[in-house]
């Protein structure tokens, strides 16, 4: 099929060899299972269980709140040991509602599980409903509820699924692994998917450095005119959703938009998998692939991890780190965070856990910056990173804003080719924090002023009420004195301006 | 926690392209010793004295700046910045000039024009420019006195001792010296010659391109440098914007004249191939500190370049005009850099979102 060149981006070395021809794992059961309420974009999940008691694989833990939330579910069965609060995998590092889970090692399946076996004869909403109920999020990293995308049909008019196997980060492979050993199962999910978005037209989209996964997903979609499978040039970003679309249609999504504002949606094969597990089987999203890997593994590995398996477990399964590493990633090397500590969990957008030597770090002191423009050239986004950077060091945030600092995607090519090895994103990143932080605060006094405008307008209305209560019982007394009936008069005995002194 | 490494910076990426700046000057450095080497053989020792001197005192203003203004000495001193700017200018320089021209120079490109606004990536103007244009205002005779080649161990020149008797002693050499085509050119047009009467004696258009003319140290060898432009662009060291809009700027201007009036106006070839055209198209309106940031902006850039060297040279009381060409531009680099802006992605040039129509499969809502 035809495709566009996206502008900018880097071609870093991408270092998968590390890890892809290791076939996915299983691995023994951890000790315990630290499974945080919140491991998706919204609202965190509120328990459903007590504590001490014994819950089997897939039985819900924690139940969504409100509309972008997802559920949690039992990784295995055992016995609830702790609903409390625990390290989140986020680079702060700070504790998090998390439900504490003790393996009985049975590993054993709720019974009350059920799938489908034509999920096709399913009305579109319903299969949004079981991916809701299954706890199915973006597994692609952004961790957006799956089900919320499953259900664009209803405000914008979709034509097509793209399903996202770029996996452009450099070292992961667990999507190339899933393609390649579960294309069918794959396939079958993403086929519901686009059942459930109801357009006709899907592309799986796969970087040509991985011609396994390409002709994996050939052979599965072999006979399927509605499914083409495209082969992208290898570039970062090629994986961000906005620039996968134009590769793949020619047209940009809107900026602040989405890409369904061109009638496209976006999914990530991992997520198509769990749909499949889900409709097929009943099973709600309690493991996923993760890609331990970096120089300072002994032995790289894609693991298929239970939920909330602390990081540890999973560099221990991996032979143990060879050497101290520079950097302990969540995720991969561009767009991935720092882990604050190996305790912290896996979670549901958890792709891969990177252990990276000083020399793969490559980093160095920044210098000056010499306005050569490859931050520039690299920007996919086609920002001029460097002046952002100028304005946000400068204090400028409002004009980092009108160049477009909202526009950043933070992929981090302009931070990877700069010879000056400043850290751009981090510059960035502080901006738009700071420009977040600013616009609750300015929020929080508009709602501020609000609250007090009512508070002294009811304060102002009780003051009324009471003089006009008590001139009516002045003009009752007086009634009365005059040896009068009063009409109606026990009507304010009752209130609050009666009953006071 | 300790296994986690030093955990100052929390965004990535974590993983960095093997550049630095010293990387991109050195590879710089590594493209112009070709041209560099041509020079200092065919101007032999006198050219060798005044490049070292050149170089030297660059080096060592950059070292003193440095500690003056308590920066760390040693990194900035590493990356390469100080040694190419001096590099720089001794090619602009006549190559038998005595050596205060050299430190005089080295001394007003890193002090005045650079580390006085504030060292590496900070300044308006490129350094090696405003030393040369500083130069030719203030000793005109020296700047613009340029010999005939002589190359090392010929017969006609000068031995070590010769060189350094030219370099630092006062010794003359007005025997040797000869005119460059351009400033022949210029000269002989203001006495009413045309220039069927003057090029068949002055010039000979595959001698400009191996170099074996009278002219700046290491200007003159037209093709090793151009060699040495595209390892650059080769190599990502500099983008292709600038050099080719300057060149098809030049030779465009060039061509439209020549056909005009081919008695009184030099034909392209001249103009490429003379003078600091392709040192000045590759090594010194690239210098990214001075130049623009985006891809039109540079071919703006280069456009202004090349149509200024050829106004200058055409019709000002300047032979060559290629430094004042980059400093007038570099002025204008701020200008283009605020204008000219990439389009951001999803939004049209003016900075609004993208919209599509209702034929668009956009929203329905």
């Amino acid at each position: 099929m035809k495709l566009f060149k996206i502008r900018g981006g880097v071609h870093p070395e991408d270092r998968k060899g590390l890890s892809s021809e290791r076939p996915i794992e299983p691995i023994p059961l951890p000790h315990l299972l630290h499974v945080p309420l919140l491991q998706h974009v919204g609202a965190a999940a509120n328990p459903a269980v007590h504590r001490g008691q014994t819950v089997r694989k897939g039985d819900l833990l924690a139940e969504r709140q409100g509309v972008i939330s997802a559920p949690v579910h039992a990784p295995t069965s055992g016995r609830v040991v702790g609903i409390g609060r625990y390290p989140a995998n986020h680079p702060s590092g700070l504790s998090v509602p998390t439900i504490t889970l003790q393996p009985d090692g049975e590993d054993r399946w709720s019974d009350a599980l059920v799938g489908t076996d034509d999920p096709f004869a399913l009305p579109p909403e319903e299969i949004a409903a079981r991916v809701a109920a299954a706890g199915i999020v973006g597994m692609g990293g952004a961790t957006f509820p799956a089900a919320v995308k499953l259900n664009l049909r209803q405000r914008y008019r979709l034509h097509t699924l793209v399903i996202n196997g770029s996996e452009c980060e450099p070292y992961l492979t667990c999507d190339d692994r899933l393609i390649r050993e579960q294309s069918e199962q794959v396939l079958d999910g993403v086929r519901i998917m686009a059942h459930a978005l109801g357009v006709g037209h899907i592309i799986v989209a796969i970087e040509s450095n991985k011609p396994e996964a390409l002709a994996a997903m050939r052979a599965a979609a072999t006979g399927r005119a509605e499914i083409e499978i495209a082969a992208l040039p290898t570039r970062y970003p090629m994986g961000s959703e906005r620039h996968l679309v134009f590769t793949l249609t020619g047209r940009e999504s809107p900026a602040r938009g989405l890409t369904a504002d061109i009638g496209v949606v976006v999914h990530n094969p991992a997520t198509a998998f769990a749909v499949h597990e889900a409709l097929r089987h009943g099973r709600p999203l309690v493991e996923r692939v993760v890609t331990v890997t970096g120089a300072a593994i002994a032995r790289p590995a894609n693991l298929r991890v239970p939920l909330g398996t602390p990081v540890a477990h999973l560099i221990e399964q991996s032979g143990g780190l060879r050497e101290a590493p520079a950097r302990l990633i969540s995720g991969g090397p561009m767009m991935g965070q720092p882990l604050p500590s190996t305790r912290v969990p896996i979670v549901k957008g958890s792709n891969g856990v990177l252990a990276l030597t000083a020399q793969e770090v490559n980093r160095r002191e920044p210098m000056p910056c010499i306005r050569c423009g490859s931050c520039v050239g690299a920007c996919p986004c086609g920002l001029v990173p460097l002046e952002l950077v100028a304005r946000t060091r400068a204090a400028d945030l409002e004009g980092a804003v009108r160049l477009g600092l909202m526009d950043c995607i933070g992929c981090g090519s302009c931070a990877y080719t700069c010879p000056a090895h400043i850290p751009l994103v981090q510059y960035i990143n502080y901006a738009k924090g700071e420009m977040a932080a600013r616009g609750r605060a300015r929020h929080k006094q508009i709602e501020t002023k609000r609250l007090a405008e009512l508070r002294s307008a009811r304060l102002e209305a009780a003051k009324r009420a009471k003089r006009e209560a008590m001139a009516r019982r002045k003009r009752q007394q007086q009634a009365k004195a005059e040896g009068e009936t009063p009409p109606l008069g026990n009507a304010e005995v009752g209130t609050n301006a009666e009953a006071r002194p | 926690m300790s296994a986690l490494g030093d955990p100052p910076l929390i965004a990535g990426p974590f993983a960095h392209a093997p550049t630095s700046i010293g990387l991109t000057m050195r590879l710089v450095m590594l493209a112009l010793i070709p041209g560099t080497l041509v020079g200092l053989w065919q101007f032999g020792w006198p050219a060798i004295n005044l490049f070292v001197v050149t170089i030297a005192t660059a080096i060592l203003a950059e070292a003193a700046a440095l500690r003056l203004a308590r920066r760390p000495v040693r990194p900035y001193l590493l990356d390469g910045s100080a040694l190419l700017s001096g590099w720089l200018l001794a090619m602009t320089l006549p190559p038998w000039a005595p050596w205060w021209i050299g430190a005089v120079g080295g001394l007003i490109a890193i002090i005045v024009a650079k580390q006085v606004f504030g060292g590496l990536g900070q300044n308006l103007f490129n350094p090696a420019m405003i030393a040369r244009v500083a130069l030719l205002i203030s000793f005109p005779v020296q700047m613009t006195t340029f010999v005939a080649p002589t190359p090392l161990f010929s017969a006609d020149a000068p031995d070590f001792l010769g060189g350094l008797a030219i370099t630092f002693g006062a010794q003359t050499y007005d025997a040797m010296t000869s005119a460059t085509v351009l400033g022949q050119v210029h000269t002989d047009l203001g006495t009413g010659l045309t220039l069927l009467d003057i090029l068949p004696s002055t010039y000979q258009l595959n001698q400009a391109a191996i170099g074996t003319v009278a002219g700046s140290l290491g200007e003159t060898s037209a093709l090793l440098l151009l060699l040495g432009g595209l390892f650059l662009i080769s190599r990502r060291v500099i983008s292709w914007h600038i050099p080719v809009a300057m060149l098809a700027t030049i030779t465009l201007c060039a061509t439209a004249m020549h056909l005009v009036n081919p008695n009184h106006f030099l034909n392209p070839g001249y103009h490429l191939l003379s003078g600091a055209t392709i040192l000045a198209a590759f090594f010194i309106a690239t210098d990214p500190v001075t130049a623009p940031v985006s891809a039109r902006g540079r071919l703006l850039f280069g456009f202004g370049c090349g149509l200024l060297v050829y106004v200058i040279r055409t019709w000002s009381s300047y032979p060559e005009g290629a430094a004042f060409a980059v400093l007038l531009m570099n002025a204008c680099t701020p200008l283009i850099d605020h204008y000219v802006r990439p389009r951001i992605y999803g939004r049209d040039r003016r900075g609004e979102p993208l919209a599509y129509g209702e034929d668009n499969q956009g929203t329905t809502r």
